[in-house]
């Protein structure tokens, strides 16, 4: 089903190069390779995109970059040149968006990237001028982390993430906020993905004895270390990031994983939203149009970056198409001048306040603190 | 560091020792026999824990299709050949295991509701499905090429481990899973508490090296493999069928794989492509072996273990970084040590 869409969007595309008056939007994602997790939800999400948008029709070309940086340059200037794409949506991953900026910065396509790091829309860099992006930064989430640290009454917190940029960044951005909460860091561990024992750095973390433990991982393999500290009998508390938020991480987690703290995107827990939130209703459509073409349970958060960027798209294209028609030089830049002017924008994650020096454009309501009670994300009040 | 944390991080190292060393085994037997540097190895560990999942979430294993549709393949070349060189004895042989085989095995997954097996009829289950796929792998990737250079076959090696991660993520998702344990005991030993599950992969691996050394020693398809191993032409002279020594021993290197990733599920989560480096690990301690002595090659791999504990300790941003820097002093000591001898093609 989702193979023939793709296919039947392909033979579209190849038809539709005479008639020139279709928008085309490129994908470039992280299918396969370390990040599917995060791509897969996000392609399945592209396929629920509106196929028409200010009356004019949509075309979406999915590539596919295996989390690889190379790849994912490839893709763009396989769209930029063969496919004349009008906007590009991707990457999954923060090192291939930061690879795509220059490329998408020569040919003057508006990009929205899926990938969280600051560094993506950095307003210091004039060749973000033409990129977007939808996840909240890191640092939205650690300040949140911190905050509720010293609110839970924290003193010492003990470090361990992925040894890759993930890893890195949170620990950058943590230790950055946890002197203004007045927070020890008393352990920095590292481990791999793919690592298939963390009791060496779980050994070291509790003889530092810390009262809260900070786990920066991504998907399932971000249950490990807190299973063995689980085993090992640690008692203090467990905060996590919000790259778990996906059922799996509850399904391998199981009983080890209750109690725990994260920040998130306010979709995780969009049915608990208060009715005055117009965050809710917007989530709760998304999940819903995702559930019914996956099935109960299969969404994931990470796809509501994918269907952001769709929202965001959706709401400049019309002014754009005032300015110019598609495929030409001038309405790529229309394109982008609208996106830059988008204001008050709800979508799933957050509302979005786009303004020259912002090109995320969240505030305060795009993250929640959740917590994991009996098997389910609970939100944290 | 004080003695319990050494003590804790020596059993850490010994029980992923132990199945590293499980699969240097393997390695070293397929390299022995076949010449094939088995990077595929890591696939099989995955698969096996991964099947044995599927079926404890009452889901169908992916590996069913893929057991299958190698299965189809494998009896069309065969078949068609057979009735090419008019060896009509070979049809019953070829049609039995490549079609009927697994035909039962799905009809087993279909009829019987493996989810509520006993574990160690749903282990024996996921065995059944994984190990054949070891032999058959051979015959479709490795055996037209068996006679290639050793650089050929390691490049159709690598081919073949991109398919089968390929696969997997086809097959079981880019989410990983964990099986319940063996045994939920734990004692106190001293000061060190030593959970069943730890005793069952320290155990099962030193039997299973016991029965690999006993079938070596004592059978006769152990020594024809031994055989293959030493002298190929030889074998062949003896009436050995090198064939037949290739799929042998690629039926052993999955059943270990598989055995392996079945063993390691309840302690770690499993994904797709956790096995590719696992597999890298028990390289390291087969090349510390040389490629060529089993002993040395398992006792390089629970080196390999422990200094992966140790170093997680440490320096846990170094980890991997130490534990492959180990095959540079190896490999320098070996070629200063041990003659080359130029590979005749």
């Amino acid at each position: 089903m989702k193979l023939s869409k793709t296919a039947v969007a392909m033979t579209v595309t190849c038809a539709a190069f005479a008639a020139y008056a279709d928008i085309t939007v490129g994908v470039t994602l992280s299918a396969t390779g370390p990040a599917a997790s995060l791509g897969i939800p996000e392609k399945n999400t592209i396929a629920l995109l509106p196929t028409s948008m200010g009356g004019q029709k949509v075309n979406y070309i999915v590539l596919d970059d295996a989390s690889d940086t190379t790849t994912a340059v490839k893709n763009v200037r396989k769209l930029i040149t063969e496919n004349r794409v009008d906007v590009i949506i991707g990457s999954t991953i923060t090192p291939n968006s930061l690879a795509m900026i220059d490329i998408v910065a020569e040919a003057e396509t508006p990009t929205i990237s899926m990938a969280a790091s600051a560094r993506i829309v950095d307003p210091a860099n004039p060749k973000t001028k033409w990129v977007f992006k939808t996840p909240q930064n890191d640092q939205q989430m650690a300040t949140a982390v911190a905050a509720h640290m010293a609110g839970q009454g924290v003193k010492t917190v003990a470090f361990i993430g992925f040894n890759d940029a993930y890893g890195e960044g949170w620990y950058q951005e943590f230790i950055k906020y946890a002197d203004t909460y007045k927070l020890k860091v008393v352990a920095n561990e590292r481990y791999s993905r793919t690592d298939t024992s963390v009791t060496g750095q779980v050994l070291k973390i509790m003889a530092a004895k810390p009262d809260a433990v900070l786990v920066a991982g991504s998907g399932t393999p971000a249950a490990l270390p807190q299973v063995t500290l689980k085993e090992r009998g640690y008692a203090g508390k467990y905060y996590q990031t919000h790259g778990i938020a996906n059922n799996d991480f509850l399904r391998v987690g199981g009983k080890h994983v209750e109690g725990t703290f994260l920040p998130a995107g306010p979709m995780l827990v969009a049915a608990q939203l208060p009715d005055s939130n117009p965050i809710k209703k917007s989530s709760l459509t998304y999940i819903a149009k995702y559930e019914a073409a996956h099935g109960k349970g299969s969404i994931s958060t990470f796809g509501g970056h994918a269907w952001d960027a769709g929202a965001l798209l959706q709401n400049a294209v019309p002014t754009a198409l005032k300015k110019a028609k598609p495929g030409t030089r001038e309405f790529r830049a229309a394109l982008r001048d609208a996106l830059e002017a988008t204001k008050e924008l709800v979508g799933v994650h957050g509302v979005f306040n786009m303004s020259p020096s912002d090109h995320l454009g969240f505030d305060q309501r795009a993250r929640v603190m959740v917590r994991i009670d009996k098997g389910a994300w609970k939100l944290d009040k | 560091m004080d003695l319990q944390i050494a003590l804790l991080l020596g059993q850490d190292g010994i029980t992923n020792g132990a199945i590293y060393a499980l699969l240097s085994l393997a390695l070293v037997l397929v390299f022995a026999v076949t010449r094939v540097i088995f990077i595929p190895q890591g696939e099989f560990v995955a698969f096996g824990a991964l099947t044995l999942a599927s079926f404890q979430a009452g889901k169908t294993p992916g590996t069913l299709w893929l057991l299958i549709g190698a299965g189809v393949v494998v009896a069309l070349i065969d078949l068609t050949l057979a009735v090419r060189a008019g060896t009509a004895r070979k049809i019953p042989r070829i049609v039995g295991w490549n079609l009927l085989y697994p035909a039962a095995a799905a009809a087993a997954v279909f009829l019987l509701k493996p989810s509520e097996f006993p574990l160690l009829l749903q282990i024996v289950l996921a065995l059944a499905l994984v190990v054949p796929l070891g032999p058959m792998i051979y015959r479709l990737a490795f055996q037209p090429v068996a006679e290639a250079s050793v650089l050929v076959l390691l490049i159709v090696s690598v081919a073949v481990h991109l398919a089968l991660v390929g696969l997997g993520l086809l097959f079981f998702g880019a989410e990983g899973s964990r099986t319940p344990a063996f045994s939920e005991a734990s004692f106190d030993l001293g000061q060190v508490r030593v959970t069943g599950q730890t005793l069952w992969v320290m155990g099962a691996s030193l039997l299973l090296i016991v029965v690999l050394a006993l079938f070596f020693e004592r059978t006769i398809y152990g020594k024809a493999l031994r055989a293959t191993a030493m002298n190929r032409t030889g074998a062949r002279l003896m009436g050995i069928s090198t064939v037949m020594a290739g799929k042998l021993s690629f039926l052993l290197a999955a059943l270990i794989g598989a055995f392996s990733g079945i063993l390691i599920a309840p302690i770690t989560t499993v994904y797709y492509d956790t096995g590719f480096l696992i597999g890298l690990k028990g390289f390291v301690g087969a090349i510390v072996g040389g490629l060529a002595s089993y002993p040395i090659a398992a006792a390089g791999a629970v080196l390999v273990g422990l200094l992966e504990a140790f170093s997680s300790f440490w320096a846990s941003a170094f980890k991997e970084v130490i534990v492959f820097t180990l095959i540079i002093p190896v490999l320098v000591w070996r070629s200063l040590t041990t003659r080359h001898v130029e590979e005749d093609e």
